[in-house]
């Protein structure tokens, strides 16, 4: 598997400052941005991101709104929400919105590390899914 | 006990003392004037009824009296007139005349007596020997010499007996004389002593003088009046102009009233006065005045008991509508204050919670860096380590602080569902069960079978169970002891008690405990949000959570939960 391209949407520079330290570290290649609008516009440049680490709460648009939007623009980029506090609504409100799991914040690094391999790996293999399919239809078409 | 002491509050005092006043004044005023009016109104026409009576009565009686005397002054006139002097003054013709008056009058007609213009008697019929009496110095005959009739004042005269004597002079054929006759004091006085009225009423007749005329029952015999009292009175005042009777109220020495009715007669040298004492001639109405007098003691005194018991009631409910009402505002503000810590705390946990977590991923980046090699080689890379995770772990710890509070804010959370109390509480011991062994403490339960199952949210009554059960472990942590958890059904309650045999709460906590932010534990080790959160959530339930504690002993912390009221129903 491919190092996990990761995109960081935080309102806090100095977390994602860290964050990006520590994720790099483990051998990611992480973007960031500082709100929703920036993450769209991201994603819209780097359309290979594997994995949304997005904060539920920020100014502007909120972590909700920016997620619904990725999904609808970026299907199968996952997204992983961190909360303040896990409250059962917003978390169901997440899922049900596609995001792949939530985590409290502060998060433990492990926990998140494996979330976002696990996260990546689904999105891999939706890819790959994706282009088998795409190779058979070529096939049919070409009738081989 | 209870009332008492809520009277015995000044401001229930004075209430109370206010609507007896208002109620009695009340009720008194229109009693009072109502009564005092209707009983003026009755007394003043009463006695104007009695007044006339007695005049009516002392009028029917002078007339009668003066008819009487008239009547006995015309017989001796007619005697006078038919008979002439020269058969009267034959004895036995006289003798004869008296013979015939008494046989028609009765023994009223004494003797006769023919007397000539010198005083000297000329014949005499009656039972006294009174031939040839003279009576020239006699003052009736000196006053019957100068008037055609007269009557004279009753005397003892010569034969010591009361009498009077009624006279005719006769002037004719130039020879003057007198027919007189002697009318028996007796028959007279019974004309008078028939008037009586009640038990003190009686009848006297006075002369000019003030002699008595009559014997008046309470004076057995002819006596002159006392001076200066009221017959004086009447006789120096000569009836005035129209007023024939005259009535008057005179007290006497031992201020007995007396009523006094006067009516002049045989024109105006006697005076009929009758008299009564004042009570008896209003006995009636002093009969009304008593039977009034109690029932204005005794209806007053029912109003004053009824508007004491009626104002202790008033009061009291008054009072214990003060005292909820206390008790509401203590509990309004109790919430109120619950509540806006509330939010102040979740806005604090919002702010705290990103930089904290900032706080633990540098931490966490030091901790990667450690791993680098230039540093590996550190003789105090163990202490970095260590002063590294000490960050990490008390961030961690901000952040439990700040989902405490967080959910301490919480408005609503966790669905209702059907809940067996006894289970939830199985699990929460279960749960306990290893903290209580390194606690040494025995978890005993008490459930009562079959309760009926609750509509709570199980997320919210885990958090107060487990609370109050971690409390419990906590207080009895370092000696050891028993934890009890009983359940029951109370009512339309379901109660839980959790006891512990620990260190007690002292008194001056206990009603702190349920504060926000009030702890007794060593910092850092309690929140002091715990018992709070409890409290709001059951609160919420609509149930109640009591503490009761004995420093040294334990605490029991009772929860009253409230049972579905279709449940009871189904159940019932």
């Amino acid at each position: 598997m491919t190092t996990p391209f990761v995109m960081l949407v935080d309102d806090e520079a100095p977390f994602l400052e860290t964050m990006t330290k520590r994720l790099e570290k483990r051998k990611l290649n992480v973007k960031t941005a500082l709100n929703g609008q920036s993450a769209l516009e991201a994603l819209e440049k780097n359309p290979s991101i594997d994995v949304i680490i997005l904060d539920v709460k920020m100014p502007g648009m909120d972590g909700i709104e920016t997620l619904r939007k990725i999904k609808a623009g970026y299907p199968l980029a996952e997204v992983i929400m961190l909360t303040a506090h896990a409250t059962v609504e917003s978390a169901i409100e997440g899922m049900k919105l596609g995001a792949f799991d939530y985590l409290m914040k502060p998060c433990d690094m492990d926990q998140l590390m494996s979330k976002v391999q696990d996260a990546t790996r689904k999105k891999r293999d939706h890819e790959e899914k994706i282009r088998v399919a795409k190779v058979k239809e070529a096939l049919t078409k070409y009738g081989m | 006990m209870i009332k008492t002491r809520r009277l015995a509050n000044p401001y229930y005092r004075v209430l109370m003392r206010n609507i007896v006043i208002i109620i009695i004044s009340v009720s008194f005023i229109p009693l009072i004037l109502v009564s005092s009016t209707i009983y003026y109104q009755f007394r003043t026409s009463y006695r104007e009824k009695v007044y006339a009576h007695l005049r009516d009565l002392v009028q029917y009686h002078t007339y009668n009296i003066d008819s009487f005397l008239g009547e006995k002054l015309g017989d001796i006139r007619f005697l006078a007139d038919s008979f002439g002097y020269d058969r009267l003054s034959n004895e036995s013709f006289l003798q004869g005349k008296l013979a015939a008056l008494q046989k028609d009058y009765g023994p009223v007609f004494v003797d006769l007596g023919v007397v000539n213009a010198d005083g000297e008697q000329i014949a005499y019929a009656g039972p006294f020997k009174l031939d040839k009496a003279h009576y020239s110095d006699a003052e009736w005959f000196q006053q019957a010499m100068q008037r055609q009739y007269f009557i004279s004042d009753v005397f003892l005269g010569l034969r010591g007996l009361p009498h009077f004597i009624v006279a005719v002079k006769t002037n004719r054929d130039g020879h003057t004389w007198i027919l007189r006759s002697t009318i028996d004091f007796v028959a007279f006085n019974t004309l008078v002593e028939s008037i009586r009225l009640g038990e003190t009423g009686f009848a006297i007749i006075l002369n000019k003088e003030g002699k008595l005329q009559t014997t008046p029952i309470s004076k057995p015999s002819l006596d002159t009046i006392p001076a200066k009292s009221i017959y004086t009175e009447f006789l120096e005042n000569p009836a005035r102009s129209g007023d024939k009777i005259r009535i008057a109220v005179k007290s006497d020495s031992s201020d007995d009233k007396t009523i006094f009715v006067a009516s002049f007669l045989k024109n105006g040298d006697w005076l009929l006065v009758y008299q009564q004492h004042f009570a008896d001639a209003f006995a009636d109405l002093n009969k009304t005045f008593t039977i009034t007098t109690i029932m204005m003691l005794l209806g007053p005194l029912c109003i004053i008991i009824m508007a004491i018991t009626l104002s202790k009631i008033i009061v009291n409910r008054i009072a214990q509508i003060d005292e909820e009402k206390q008790l509401m505002n203590a509990k309004v503000v109790e919430t109120g204050k619950l509540a806006t810590v509330g939010e102040l705390a979740a806005g604090v946990a919002h702010e705290i919670n990103n930089p904290v977590a900032i706080m633990v991923e540098e931490a966490g980046w030091m901790g990667d860096l450690l791993e680098e090699e230039e540093i590996q080689n550190s003789k105090n890379l163990a202490e970095f380590r260590r002063a590294i995770g000490q960050i990490q772990d008390q961030g961690r710890r901000c952040k439990e602080i700040t989902q405490k509070l967080l959910s301490f804010a919480r408005k609503t959370d966790g669905k209702v569902q059907d809940i067996e109390i006894n289970e939830v509480l199985e699990e929460l011991v279960a749960l306990s069960a290893q903290r209580a062994k390194y606690a040494l403490v025995k978890i005993q339960t008490h459930f009562q079978q079959n309760l009926p199952q609750l509509k709570l949210s199980l997320s919210e009554l885990q958090q107060v169970f487990l609370n109050l059960i971690n409390n419990a472990l906590d207080a009895m942590e370092t000696r050891g002891g028993s934890l009890t958890i009983e359940s029951r059904l109370e009512k339309d309650l379901i109660v839980v008690e959790v006891t512990d045999t620990g260190m007690g709460i002292p008194e001056a906590n206990l009603n702190r405990i349920f504060d926000p932010f009030f702890t007794t534990k060593p910092v850092g080790k309690g929140t002091g949000l715990g018992l709070s959160i409890c409290y709001g959530i059951i609160d919420k339930m609509g149930g109640k959570i009591e503490v009761r504690s004995r420093a040294g002993q334990g605490t029991i912390f009772t929860v009253h939960l409230p049972v579905p009221v279709e449940e009871t129903g189904a159940s019932a």
